[in-house]
């Protein structure tokens, strides 16, 4: 338990901040970030740790956002009830789509072409079919209070999202440490050397995507109950699919805090571009598609891989490999 | 319902928009056959081809079939550039690192394109974009028809080039057998770059195909990038015959589909078609290797 140390002290520190900071303006600016996090940790179990690198991860994003608005607005279900049931939806497709994906044996350009389209055709359905309000969207009526979710204060909602990060840190340092992490760093490293020694990858892969749904579905289930707003753009877009991704490998793939500090890193640059340049469209995206290129080009160990790396260099112990310490060739 | 009188213009005229996906869908293919990666910048470098296209006729007043002998030639230099310049020296010579990569240049050029020129759509007006010709059965739009057979001479080209010249005979040996190629003096890096300059040359002259006849904003090329994946995916990664094939059967499929769901559920008979694929016969109709 010593390793949760250090998730606890952050945490704490990260819990206080509310209490020294009241401008809804930065406490907004901190719930994203965090919610960022929280989908760049679900990408980064299956794909940090699982060397399965996913170009859709909007897919389970959407889903937990729309099944929460769209059983409270059409059947009336309790909202932390559609929380549930939305992070169980995309649990539930993350295992559709790994069964068929894993099982035909869909590696590397495939799986993240295959998840692409995945997140692309539910954009489709989503922007025509009648039950996500197609082109319009569904809008959650505002209704404060604790039993439909909704709160007038920043703070609460960013104790919520912090507390979903916090558990998303502590599910992602036992996976580190368990047997199910070895394997699936092992499947990353080498596949079929993985399958000879008795790993069954297509198991293990499995585990993991269906982990990194629920992980990311509950960022998409908040995102719902925070804007009280969710269309096709938002909930299947590329932004999010691209951020799910950029955040870990900012931090640095493969490590508990890589997303974290990937998403504040991430969210802090697409507010220096705002005051920079405005709030003109695509803007954003524009920086987050160089960071990525630059990131993977000088510093493809992240931040925190890096720092590890160094320490390493410098103390000549042991730090557990990422992804990018190993040419992985996929056919 | 099916009456021959709405059917063949229909194949027809999927047929005809089939050719132009094939160019797209080669590129691709050329670029994945050689390098072992999918391009995700594709769909983003034919949206930009297609500004470019655009503009050449309202600025410099250029036809779109006389910007293309221009457009190629820049658009093959672009994408030399990129290969050569940002994604080798950026992935370390690691295959998922390249794929992200070309997803950061795909979302960066997107965004661009959405920064400068905002997501209006736009249109070119060329005097024979709603002439015809008389077909027997139906009446063909005259861009359509002169796409197609453009289509058919640049893939006849690309063979050629392939066959019977240096570089070809260097491109297909670093697709067979990359370190044997580089010990027998050729300069991978290079041949990479020339093959990812051609799959962008050919994204330059399908825009110029296109835009007679279509329209542009920002985000155009995703339609046509996920139809190539498909294509790409139906045909076998990596062969120039079932991307043909592939593209001229989703080209009939997408017609077909729109004729009889509507507009825009026509599509989702094109990623289904895809999925499946990918799920079933993961190496394509034509492809020997999964």
């Amino acid at each position: 338990m010593k390793s949760l140390i250090p998730i606890a002290v952050v945490l704490a520190i990260l819990a206080a901040v509310p209490f020294a900071v009241h401008s809804n303006v930065t406490l907004n600016f901190l719930v994203v970030a965090l919610m960022i996090a929280l989908v760049g940790q679900g990408w980064n179990i299956l794909g940090g740790y699982g060397g399965q690198y996913s170009f859709g991860h909007a897919a389970f994003f959407g889903t937990g956002a729309y099944v929460t608005a769209i059983l409270q607005m059409r059947y009336g279900i309790n909202a932390w009830v559609g929380f549930a049931a939305g992070i169980s939806a995309a649990a539930a497709l993350g295992a559709i789509l790994g069964v068929l994906t894993f099982r035909s044996g869909l590696r590397g350009s495939y799986f993240a072409l295959v998840t692409l389209a995945f997140a692309e055709v539910l954009r489709i359905i989503a922007s025509v079919a009648p039950i996500t309000g197609a082109g319009v969207g569904t809008l959650i009526k505002l209704d404060l209070g604790i039993r439909t979710f909704q709160f007038q204060s920043r703070a609460v909602f960013y104790w919520i999202i912090l507390a979903l990060v916090g558990v998303s840190l502590v599910t992602t340092q036992l996976i580190e440490r368990s047997r199910f992490g070895v394997w699936l760093v092992a499947v990353r490293e080498n596949e079929d050397a993985a399958k000879a020694l008795g790993v069954d990858a297509n198991k293990v892969k499995l585990m993991a995507m269906v982990i990194s749904a629920a992980i990311t579905a509950a960022a998409g289930c908040f995102y719902a109950q925070y804007f009280l707003f969710v269309d096709s753009g938002i909930a299947y877009g590329t932004w999010i699919s691209v951020q799910a991704l950029l955040t870990p490998i900012i931090g640095g793939v493969g490590t508990v805090f890589g997303p974290l500090v990937g998403a504040l890193i991430v969210k802090s640059l697409g507010e220096a571009a705002k005051l920079v340049a405005g709030d003109a469209p695509g803007l954003d995206l524009i920086i987050y598609g160089a960071v990525l290129v630059l990131v993977i080009w000088f510093a493809p160990r992240g931040l925190i891989g890096g720092l590890a790396h160094a320490r390493m260099l410098l103390t000549r112990h042991d730090v557990p490999a990422t992804s990018s310490t190993q040419e992985a060739r996929h056919g | 319902m099916l009456s021959s009188a709405i059917l063949i213009p229909a194949v027809l005229n999927g047929l005809l928009i089939g050719a132009i996906y094939a160019l797209v869908a080669l590129g691709l293919t050329l670029i994945y056959g050689v390098l072992h990666i999918i391009n995700f910048a594709h769909g983003a470098l034919l949206s930009a081809a297609l500004f470019a296209a655009f503009f050449s006729f309202r600025l410099l007043g250029l036809d779109p079939y006389v910007a293309v002998f221009l457009l190629a030639p820049i658009f093959f230099v672009i994408g030399y550039a990129l290969q050569r310049f940002i994604i080798g020296p950026a992935s370390h010579g690691d295959d998922r690192n390249m794929l992200l990569v070309t997803l950061g240049i795909a979302v960066v050029v997107e965004n661009a394109l959405l920064y400068l020129f905002r997501a209006d759509t736009r249109t070119i007006d060329v005097p024979y974009a709603f002439q015809t010709i008389d077909a027997g059965w139906t009446f063909l739009a005259i861009p359509r028809v002169v796409g197609f057979f453009a289509a058919f001479a640049v893939a006849l080209a690309l063979w050629f080039l392939m066959t019977f010249t240096d570089i070809g005979r260097a491109i297909r040996a670093v697709a067979k057998e990359k370190l044997g190629a580089q010990l027998a003096g050729i300069d991978v890096g290079h041949v990479y770059a020339v093959t990812f300059g051609l799959g962008t040359a050919c994204v330059a002259i399908a825009a110029c195909l296109l835009i007679p006849t279509y329209y542009v904003n920002p985000h155009v090329g995703d339609a046509f990038v996920l139809v190539a994946f498909t294509i790409v995916v139906l045909g076998g990664m990596g062969s120039v015959p079932g991307a043909l094939i592939g593209a001229l059967l989703v080209g009939v499929v997408e017609s077909l589909s729109g004729l009889f769901l509507g507009e825009s559920l026509g599509q989702i008979g094109i990623f289904l078609i895809f999925i499946v694929v990918l799920l079933v016969r993961p190496s394509g109709l034509f492809g020997a290797r999964a």
